[in-house]
């Protein structure tokens, strides 16, 4: 399944907030990072939309926000869930169905890999070997972790996170 | 506790060897009291310096006490002063590198959440120094604690005078902003720090100019380690003389080092310049537990090598570092036992460095990469022995090339291990065979069948359904045994973790 673009849900107090903290350090020098850091830190991720924001206050050209937020780690351009699920593919999990699993959650959820819910509620990836082969297959919804799972138990999981 | 008698702490192996100059006051004081770093003579040195010595006479101190960069490079702190002060302009910078990279290295971080105000204090010194009103300190962001103590350590000598305008009533002003890395391991470079602090991408600058004539938003500047920060105050209060009396003849002062990996006691240790890789290993690391042997020890992180067991009585300083391929780094110290493949840890490292290679320029964006995947193809059993002479000829190449340090130091973890452990990659070329069994493509399971005594514990929890029972039953036992399909077998281990006979093992 695609990842479609998430709806933005940016409020104008949200606006607001960071108008004013750019007032503040628009004399800063090297004020840009700071900017987009607390942006980030208001938002909780950074969208185009966000980035726009900046670069009109700020009078930078918007392909220097986003060289910017796509060179550093910390800067995301997705928003996350309050949930974040992510399931096994590594190999042995793999054997063991992991990926009906992942396809059972994407289908539950609507979302696909890196994608997050319209509600923001759950974020979903994959990832590799979490070390517990023997518990296979294995999801992770935040630090919680679910084993020997099938596709019929993905419904009684996600429902402890709704 | 030796005979009911409780030994004091300072007499352990790991610390009675140990010397703390820059450690001095981790996990002695309150970080967030400035009044306990005062009752420790903080702030001694800047009163000093402001009122006793001119500029001349601080750099000159910092020259005779041979104090050298902490951050790896090795660089003398004081000459980087004097470049500095050289160059006229109306605004000069002093930099704080607190944007520690590299993995498994933590001394950066314990001095700034242990002792925030000693690297506040030589910035200072170092602003009356070199003539500059303003510092920066760059520290990264998954260090929030370090980020919370700095501001509260800033605040409390705001209020009291120590930071600002016309300090101690001299009318030397100076303060200190704090900016926040972003995850980039580039920034730790000191040209992609400046230009990251300047609101860009970190991305390295050539040199010339250096930052001394030309650093952060174009003017002259200085960039020092948080740990060589650390030694300055002490430097300007005891006197060059006391500093270079500690160490070696050409590293003068103490190293610390984070201790980890295969090792019984890790930690901080800091000991003078040129004790031997053997004490800080046997003494106060107690050497390698679970009866394995010591294969390497890694220092320098991304950047560095590997001293094989043959080398265990080098120096640690920055010569004797050198010499033997590797570096002195910021301080990582990662020791591993006869477990470890040296080949992955290559690959491992270099996997770091590929991914952190800012792309600006092209041997290291494109050089490190191709070296990965060479690197790939001999962990993987698909290795020629035409690779190695490959893997030698693109690492020196992209030292000699690349723009900035991160390029150029990113093929020693490939050299040091070919140096030292060629017959491993000879292994895994020519045998197929990873000896230290971490390569999955390069190892087996195997079942000992006397020792099995037909549980089945494994065959049940095998993902791939690999192990199946044989018609061979032990003596003694009542049930067949099993064994494993090689060709099912995903190497996942949960076999040999259920195991509780000791009948599986890795071949």
């Amino acid at each position: 399944m695609e990842t479609k673009k998430i709806a933005f849900l940016g409020t104008a107090e949200q606006e607001a907030e960071l108008l004013a903290a750019i007032d503040d350090m628009r004399n800063l020098p090297g004020a840009l990072m700071p900017v987009m850091q607390k942006a980030q830190e208001i938002y909780g991720y950074l969208p185009i939309e966000v980035q726009e924001i900046i670069s009109d206050a700020m009078d930078v050209p918007i392909e220097k926000i986003y060289g910017i937020a796509t060179f550093y780690a910390q800067f995301n351009l997705e928003p996350k869930g309050k949930h974040q699920i992510s399931v096994c593919l590594g190999t042995a999990c793999y054997v063991k169905g992991s990926q009906l699993i992942f396809d059972e959650i994407s289908k539950q959820l609507g979302i696909g890999e890196g994608g997050c819910t319209d509600d923001r509620n759950f974020s979903l990836s994959s990832c590799r070997c979490v070390g517990a082969c023997g518990l296979a297959p294995v999801m992770l919804v935040d630090d919680d972790v679910y084993s020997q799972m099938t596709p019929g138990r993905v419904e009684e999981v996600l429902a402890k996170y709704a | 506790m030796t005979d009911n008698i409780i030994t004091s702490l300072a007499d352990t192996s790991f610390y009675k060897i140990q010397r703390r100059i820059a450690l001095k006051n981790c996990g002695v004081i309150d970080p967030e009291n400035i009044d306990e770093y005062l009752a420790m003579d903080g702030y001694m040195a800047l009163h000093k310096v402001l009122t006793e010595m001119t500029p001349d006479d601080v750099i000159q101190v910092m020259l005779d006490s041979g104090l050298r960069g902490r951050g790896g490079a090795g660089f003398p702190t004081g000459l980087k002063w004097k470049f500095a002060k050289g160059y006229d302009a109306p605004q000069k910078y002093v930099c704080c590198n607190a944007d520690e990279g590299d993995p498994g290295a933590f001394m950066d971080r314990s001095v700034l959440e242990g002792d925030p105000h000693v690297v506040l204090e030589a910035m200072a010194i170092a602003g009356y120094a070199i003539g500059s009103s303003q510092g920066y300190i760059y520290v990264r962001a998954e260090y929030p604690v370090a980020v919370k103590r700095l501001n509260i350590a800033l605040q409390q000598a705001r209020e009291y005078g120590l930071f600002g305008k016309n300090i101690y009533g001299t009318g030397f002003d100076f303060d200190i902003d704090i900016r926040l890395g972003a995850g980039a391991f580039v920034c730790g470079e000191e040209t992609a720090l400046m230009t990251s602090i300047e609101g860009n991408r970190g991305e390295p600058r050539p040199r010339p100019p250096f930052p001394a004539e030309k650093g952060l938003f174009q003017s002259p500047s200085i960039l020092n380690n948080v740990e060589t920060w650390a030694n300055i105050p002490q430097i300007i209060l005891n006197g060059a003389d006391w500093f270079s009396s500690v160490g070696t003849e050409k590293s003068k002062g103490t190293k610390v080092f984070a201790l980890g990996g295969k090792i019984r006691h890790t930690g901080l240790v800091e000991i003078p310049m040129g004790t031997p890789l053997s004490t800080v290993i046997d003494e106060i690391g107690g050497g390698v537990p679970n009866g394995k042997k010591f294969k390497a020890a890694q220092t320098g992180g991304p950047s560095g090598g590997c001293i094989p067991a043959s080398h265990i009585n080098v120096q640690m300083d920055y010569e004797h570092l050198a010499e033997i391929g590797s570096i002195m780094g910021s301080g990582g110290l990662i020791v591993m036992d006869e477990d470890n493949c040296m080949v992955d840890i290559a690959k491992f490292f270099l996997t770091f460095t590929c991914d952190e290679s800012c792309g600006k320029c092209t041997p290291c964006r494109i050089g490190t990469k191709r070296m990965l995947e060479i690197l790939d193809r001999i962990t993987s059993g698909k290795g020629t022995m035409e690779d190695i002479d490959k893997l030698e000829d693109l690492a020196y190449y992209i030292k000699d090339n690349a723009l900035c340090g991160l390029g150029q130091t990113a093929p020693n973890p490939v050299l040091s291990t070919i140096r030292f452990f060629r017959d491993e990659y000879e292994a895994h070329i020519n045998d197929r065979h990873c000896p230290a069994a971490v390569c999955k493509e390069l190892f087996h399971y195997v079942v000992d069948p006397d020792k099995c005594i037909g549980c089945t514990q494994c065959l049940r929890n095998c993902p791939p359904f690999a192990i199946t029972k044989t018609d061979y039953i032990a003596e003694g036992h009542k049930l067949p045994s099993v064994k494993i399909d090689n060709d099912k077998c995903i190497k996942c281990g949960a076999c040999i973790e259920k195991c509780k006979f000791d009948a599986i093992s890795k071949q």
